[in-house]
């Protein structure tokens, strides 16, 4: 099942797509266009993963890394499906990062990879926007790069994870304005879904509703004012963001 | 009479608390109720915020593999399961002989906090509270360290939010803290490289608060070493103490 949180006229509903529209827990169904939409789902504590494919640590020049890149984020940074996001003018450095995220469905802890999986609830598409103007080396990547307001586009499903039945076998794609700039496969992850669960897990509790992001392949390319960003992944359908300019802003 | 902020413990509301106050330890509690962890929503850390720490680490701050002082505001997130009351037992780690006690005077927010000047800053603050920002050693902050300062119970808040107009001005206060009732630290926060204000506005500029977020201004030079069974309590003048106790995980303490 494909699950939406979403706005239609001024109140918030838990829908699930039906025929390529929404299904209201009403039963009434909706045209994708009547909607407006918000992250899949409430996140609780966020991880991402830094340099969690080879060749994107190649890409930034690093060697990957022995243990899992781990940094978090707040929830001040999630946009739903087609949201804008915040580009500052004097940016030169930003790009964005399609991830597959993986939505805890129960609390656990000290979990071994070979149940990880049943403490994944679904999942979901993240555009984990960076802007390496403000990369500094504390705690790098640091909040000022990774846990912007807006910069992290997430949805627009929540895909359960029975309709999944091989998470670590999907393709990733980012078009920007129609021309595609990253292609990859979740095959290529240097930590898999397991794995990190395992570790997570055993240093502290996962609870319903954190959500993974498990890094990007490589395909870096610059994003500019108006770019119609769009992240896909095999199953998940398609996230699509608008980059805007901070000028509206004080 | 302190107007502030808690939780009785069973209960989901955070409510009012009339404090009655004292000239020698701070602020006492009228209710004898035992309290909850006042907060929810999420807390951000701040790290190198006082002049001591950066001057601890001096030229390196200019080496590898920092190469540079820093900028803007160092900070990293405490997450949910980190949070836990006043005098409730901090989980002592299995692989680690020391925890570092981290004593940070907490900023709560009121309302959604974007894009402030420091002195609008000001208007969006609800009060002040008391974080022991515990971690496990660690020897360098060039990557994010997870898993050394967000595992269970690393984050004691309390034992209440003292409303912001009834606290003294957070620039100007002292804070203490003792190990065993043996005090082992005191700070200032006048030696805060970002004051309250400054450090609400910097932050804001690119990440929006939530009423009843809170942002720790960070934590004094030479952060007291901690070993299993110790009390720690951290005392902040005109806001109160927060005292917890580190025990062993082993036997099923979560």
């Amino acid at each position: 099942m494909k699950r939406a949180r979403v706005v239609v006229d001024g109140a918030i509903h838990e829908a699930v797509e039906h025929k390529g529209q929404l299904r209201l827990p009403s039963g009434r169904v909706v045209a994708n266009e009547d909607v407006q939409w918000l992250p899949p789902v409430v996140p609780g504590t966020v991880f991402a993963l830094g340099l969690n494919y080879a060749d994107h640590a190649k890409e930034l020049a690093f060697r990957a890394p022995e243990e899992p890149l781990v940094f978090l984020k707040g929830p001040n940074t999630f946009v739903g499906h087609l949201g804008k996001t915040v580009r500052p003018d004097e940016a030169n450095h930003m790009h964005y990062e399609c991830e597959l995220a993986v939505i805890i469905g129960k609390q656990g802890k000290n979990i071994p990879h070979s149940e990880a999986y049943d403490y994944v609830y679904g999942y979901t598409i993240v555009n984990d926007y960076a802007i390496r103007d403000y990369l500094e080396n504390y705690y790098r990547p640091n909040l000022r790069v990774k846990s912007r307001d807006t910069c992290t586009p997430i949805g627009p499903y929540l895909v359960d994870s029975s309709d999944i039945p091989d998470p670590m076998n999907l393709s990733l794609k980012t078009t920007v304005n129609g021309t595609i700039t990253q292609t990859g496969t979740t095959k290529d992850m240097i930590f898999s879904i397991p794995v990190l669960i395992e570790y997570l897990s055993s240093f502290m509790t996962l609870n319903k509703n954190d959500i993974i992001l498990t890094g990007t392949p490589k395909g870096l390319a610059k994003v500019y004012e108006g770019d119609l960003v769009i992240t896909e992944i095999e199953g998940l359908g398609q996230l699509h963001n608008t980059i805007i300019s901070n000028r509206l802003e004080r | 009479m302190v107007n502030a902020y808690g939780r009785i413990q069973g209960t989901a509301q955070v409510q009012n608390l009339w404090l009655q106050s004292s000239s020698y330890t701070g602020i006492f509690a009228t209710t004898t109720a035992p309290l909850d962890c006042p907060i929810d929503g999420s807390v951000y850390g701040t790290a190198l915020n006082y002049k001591g720490e950066l001057a601890k680490l001096g030229p390196k701050l200019n080496e590898e593999p920092y190469l540079a002082p820093p900028q803007a505001p160092i900070l990293y997130i405490k997450p949910k399961n980190t949070f836990i009351a006043n005098e409730t037992p901090i989980p002592f780690p299995e692989d680690s002989n020391y925890l570092e006690a981290g004593a940070a005077l907490g900023i709560v927010f009121k309302e959604q906090t974007t894009n402030v000047s420091p002195l609008e800053a000001w208007d969006k603050i609800l009060g002040f509270t008391i974080v022991n920002d515990l971690c496990i050693p660690h020897d360098n902050i060039h990557r994010p360290a997870v898993k050394y300062n967000a595992r269970d119970g690393y984050c004691p808040v309390g034992p209440w939010i003292v409303d912001r107009d009834d606290a003294p001005n957070p620039d100007q206060v002292v804070i203490r803290v003792y190990v065993n009732d043996e005090l082992q630290q005191t700070g200032h926060t006048k030696q805060l490289v970002r004051n309250v204000r400054q450090l609400i506005s910097d932050v804001s500029a690119f990440l929006s608060f939530n009423a009843r977020d809170v942002l720790l201004v960070g934590t004094p030079e030479n952060r007291p070493l901690i070993q299993q069974g110790d009390t720690v309590s951290i005392e902040i003048e005109g806001i109160g103490k927060l005292t917890n106790t580190t025990v062993s995980m082993k036997g099923g303490v979560q």
